[in-house]
């Protein structure tokens, strides 16, 4: 049965597009963090919605299982085919269809990169931006709204998932549907006022449909950006340093980071506060303003600027930000990974306390921060454990280091993001009885031969 | 324990106090005033004079009795708890900019030109100015007196006496020379200004890095292009330590043919390249003072401004590009007359 199908999808794709090769399929088994290999049976791009579609048809008529990868990157292994089969890998899908500029949103394919849209925007529209992941450039656009990302525009507009102005998605049966403005108008301007369909495919690690094209905001790209970056040495201040600095509405992206490496960062908290303008007098005056808005703590000395010199704050003004990757290797061997968990900002100290007392209890390499989502409802707080992959001892140990902290984060009232498989577990394991059932019917409702990621939210 | 080397006494019978009526950032035209303040300074009482001290050093330069004013300051200061930084970015940069026990034994071959703690101008050092320079630089031979502008002066007597040890052990025991050419004033007022203040022993030969280039102009004389431009000069807070370099710098605009215009920021009223006003968490001062600053360059219609000091060179070298001058290093400009450049 599998040469038929694999036979199916060389006439839907084309013969040089499907890979049963073995060193294909390793490849495509694993990612960069500490989740186990899973190897598909197939690997297959299309290049367009039909293709996919076609593909599901033909999956769903064998029930095949199919998993789908943009870039891969999560760290998590969420593109991993746990029971085998097909896997998708959306790369060749990154067109860009369209710019609307006067609305501010783009519709791309979903398997464009963040890299070749940021660049696009940049030669083509560059008063125009979207919101970059600090995720390598390879990241696609369609993986990342897909697990509710988030980046160098969160603070002004919310996780990536909420830039989203409609999408494409190919159902399991391969029904090619649109949520949205773009289900009635030619215009993929916003998600209201329709049934929010969206939210059926975001957030579900693709057991419900293929996103095939996204519909997303752009925001204006100032000439002059800066970046100011305050310090305290306690984490109750650097919550009020927070809400402070938020209350104010100038900051594009703020982050906060604390790490033990290099030596003269260790026990210090760091907050990014990163604003664009058209003018000189403009960033001035948002500087200013952001100063009289923390004036009383720098006034008890609890808090202040650093002192950056102007070649200082390229690095903090980099999109994407290059501090995570130069992390990821400080180990050596390569092995990097970080749960990311949404938290209500007003437990940052707690959420930087637990990361402390794991780093120390399992004696990892770690770096901590948070970026701060849509004017501070909440914040993505990273725990990021570096690990040397060929040392299988310091693998374990990073993983058992993980699997804590999304235990932890739950307990304190968190919830882990692009949560690998046991942390799913962990979630559901919590979450309210009637909401758990209702996803499962819309799952079986959407899916009903189980083929969409099987192992993925699963008890 | 090092203990300062100043006369209160010679303070109170002191007719002029020009330590406090010279000074540009705060207003003591009133003499009276000014001797208020001092004695208040003098019998280790607060005085807002600690508060409002901009720790430019000029008062250093300017009390002709050599009684350490600016130290006097920096010690009450320190006594009484009045911070002008912010407490983790003080010791965010104590860590930073201390020991790191890295140094190694070397024998260099002179001059050794000791960079202090930037590694940034380290490309300044070549041609025929530097030919055969070995240079030194980093956290363990950090003269330290930058500590003077966050209110300490324990830091800096506990650091510097092991910085001149450790230059003096790991290097010039060694080394074919007992000179140490330093590139930023700091390191020179440090080791020939502060040092005897506090009776601090220096066992090698400080050399001002304009004292270095003038006398090598003398030796490389036929290949002087005299330049016939007119320069905007910053005078560094640490030259105020070292005056009598500053002459040593007219020496070497003479000597290449390039004209120090007559600036109000110059000579005994520089103004303060910002740096140190921003991590006291003043921007708007600074961004005044840097206005001001550049405003007086351009009015005297020169079309370069020469640096010495690293810091001031990185924190106005982006603004001053930006308003038609050309940012240049003393030593940059120097090698433009020798035809480098
Ligand atoms: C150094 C580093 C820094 C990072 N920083 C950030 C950051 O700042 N912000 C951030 O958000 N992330 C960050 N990440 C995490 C991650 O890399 C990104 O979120 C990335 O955008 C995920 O996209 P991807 O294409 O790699 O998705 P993949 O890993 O390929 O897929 C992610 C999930 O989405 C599903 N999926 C993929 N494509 C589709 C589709 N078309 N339709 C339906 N489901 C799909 C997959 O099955 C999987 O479940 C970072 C990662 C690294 C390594
Ligand atoms: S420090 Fe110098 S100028 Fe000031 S009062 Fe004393 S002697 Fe006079
Ligand atoms: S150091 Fe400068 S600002 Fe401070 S008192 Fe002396 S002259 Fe005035």
């Amino acid at each position: 049965m599998m040469q038929e199908l694999i036979q199916g999808l060389k006439d839907i794709v084309g013969g040089e597009y499907v890979s049963t090769h073995l060193e294909d399929r390793f490849f495509y088994s694993r990612d960069g963090g500490t989740m186990e290999s899973f190897e598909p049976d197939v690997v297959v791009l299309p290049q367009d919605s039909n293709q996919v579609s076609k593909i599901l048809s033909l999956a769903n008529k064998n029930k095949v299982p199919v998993y789908c990868m943009g870039a891969g990157l999560t760290l998590s292994g969420l593109h991993r085919a746990i029971s085998g089969g097909i896997l998708i890998d959306m790369k060749r899908m990154d067109k860009i269809i369209e710019v609307n500029e006067r609305s501010r949103y783009v519709v791309v394919e979903a398997g464009i990169s963040q890299g070749k849209l940021q660049a696009y925007l940049k030669k083509n529209y560059p008063h125009l931006k979207h919101s970059m992941p600090d995720a390598p450039p390879a990241a696609t656009i369609g993986g990342n709204v897909a697990i509710h990302g988030s980046g160098h525009l969160s603070f002004l507009g919310g996780f990536h998932s909420d830039m989203v102005t409609g999408l494409e998605v190919v159902l399991a049966d391969g029904r090619i549907i649109r949520t949205g403005s773009c289900s009635v108008s030619n215009y993929w301007f916003a998600k209201a006022p329709l049934p929010d369909l969206s939210g059926l495919f975001l957030g579900w690690f693709a057991t419900t449909g293929i996103i095939t094209k996204v519909g997303l905001k752009l925001y204006p790209a100032h000439p002059l950006s800066d970046v100011r970056v305050l310090i305290c040495e306690d984490p109750k201040i650097m919550e009020e340093i927070i809400f402070k600095v938020t209350d104010l509405n100038i900051a594009e992206d703020i982050i906060t980071w604390m790490t033990p490496k290099p030596d003269w960062a260790r026990g210090f908290l760091h907050c990014n506060v990163i604003y664009g303008a058209k003018t000189k007098d403009e960033l001035i005056f948002k500087r200013d303003l952001l100063f009289e808005q923390v004036r009383d703590l720098i006034d008890k000395k609890v808090t202040g600027f650093l002192p950056l010199l102007p070649f200082m704050k390229k690095r903090f003004l980099d999109v994407p930000g290059k501090d995570l990757v130069r992390f990821a290797d400080v180990r050596k061997g390569g092995g990097f990974e970080y749960v990311g968990a949404m938290i209500p900002t007003n437990l940052f100290s707690d959420a930087y306390k637990l990361g402390l007392d794991i780093a120390q209890k399992h004696k990892v390499a770690y770096s901590l921060g948070s970026r701060i989502i849509g004017n501070s409802h909440s914040m993505m707080f990273f725990y990021a454990y570096a690990f040397n992959r060929a040392d299988l001892a310091d693998v374990k140990n990073a993983q058992n280091a993980l699997y804590e902290t999304n235990k932890k984060v739950i307990d304190i009232g968190g919830i882990p993001w692009k949560a690998e498989i046991p942390a799913q577990k962990e979630i559901l394991k919590k979450m309210d009885k009637n909401t758990k059932g209702l996803i499962f019917e819309l799952k079986k409702l959407l899916d009903p031969n189980h083929i969409m990621s099987p192992g993925n939210l699963e008890e | 324990m090092y203990k300062l080397n100043y006369d209160p006494l010679i303070c109170k019978g002191c007719k002029t106090i020009d330590c406090l009526v010279k000074c540009q950032y705060q207003d003591f035209k009133d003499i009276n005033r000014a001797r208020e303040e001092k004695n208040k300074i003098l019998n280790g009482e607060y005085s807002k004079v600690l508060d409002d001290c901009r720790t430019c050093y000029g008062c250093e330069e300017y009390c002709p009795n050599n009684n350490h004013p600016f130290y006097q300051i920096v010690e009450l200061q320190e006594k009484l708890n009045i911070k002008n930084v912010p407490d983790p970015i003080f010791k965010q940069q104590l860590r930073m900019m201390g020991p790191k026990n890295r140094i190694k034994t070397q024998s260099l071959k002179p001059p050794i030109i000791d960079m202090c703690l930037f590694p940034q101008l380290i490309d300044n050092i070549k041609g025929k100015l530097y030919e055969g320079a070995s240079i030194i630089w980093g956290g363990d031979i950090f003269c330290n007196i930058m500590w003077l502008h966050c209110a300490n002066m324990s830091v800096i007597l506990d650091r510097l006496p092991k910085m001149i040890q450790n230059i003096y052990e790991y290097y010039i025991k060694q080394s074919e020379t007992d000179e140490i050419i330093c590139f930023h004033d700091e390191c020179y007022g440090a080791f020939t200004q502060l040092a005897p203040a506090y009776g601090i022993d220096v066992p090698f030969k400080p050399v001002h890095i304009f004292e270095y280039i003038s006398k090598k102009l003398d030796e490389l004389k036929l290949h002087i292009k005299p330049l016939n431009q007119k320069i905007a000069y910053q005078r560094p807070c640490s030259n105020r330590l070292c005056s009598d370099m500053d002459e040593k710098l007219d020496e070497i605009f003479h000597k290449i043919g390039a004209i120090r215009v007559k600036r109000t920021y110059d000579k005994n009223t520089p103004l303060c390249c910002g740096s140190v006003l921003r991590i006291q968490q003043k921007d708007r001062e600074a961004d005044e003072i840097q206005r001001e600053n550049i405003s007086d360059m351009k009015g005297t219609g020169a079309r370069i401004a020469v640096f010495n000091c690293p810091m001031c060179m990185m924190t106005l070298g982006e603004e001053v590009a930006a308003q038609g001058l050309f940012p240049l290093h003393v030593s940059d400009l120097v090698r433009h007359a020798l035809g480098e450049i």
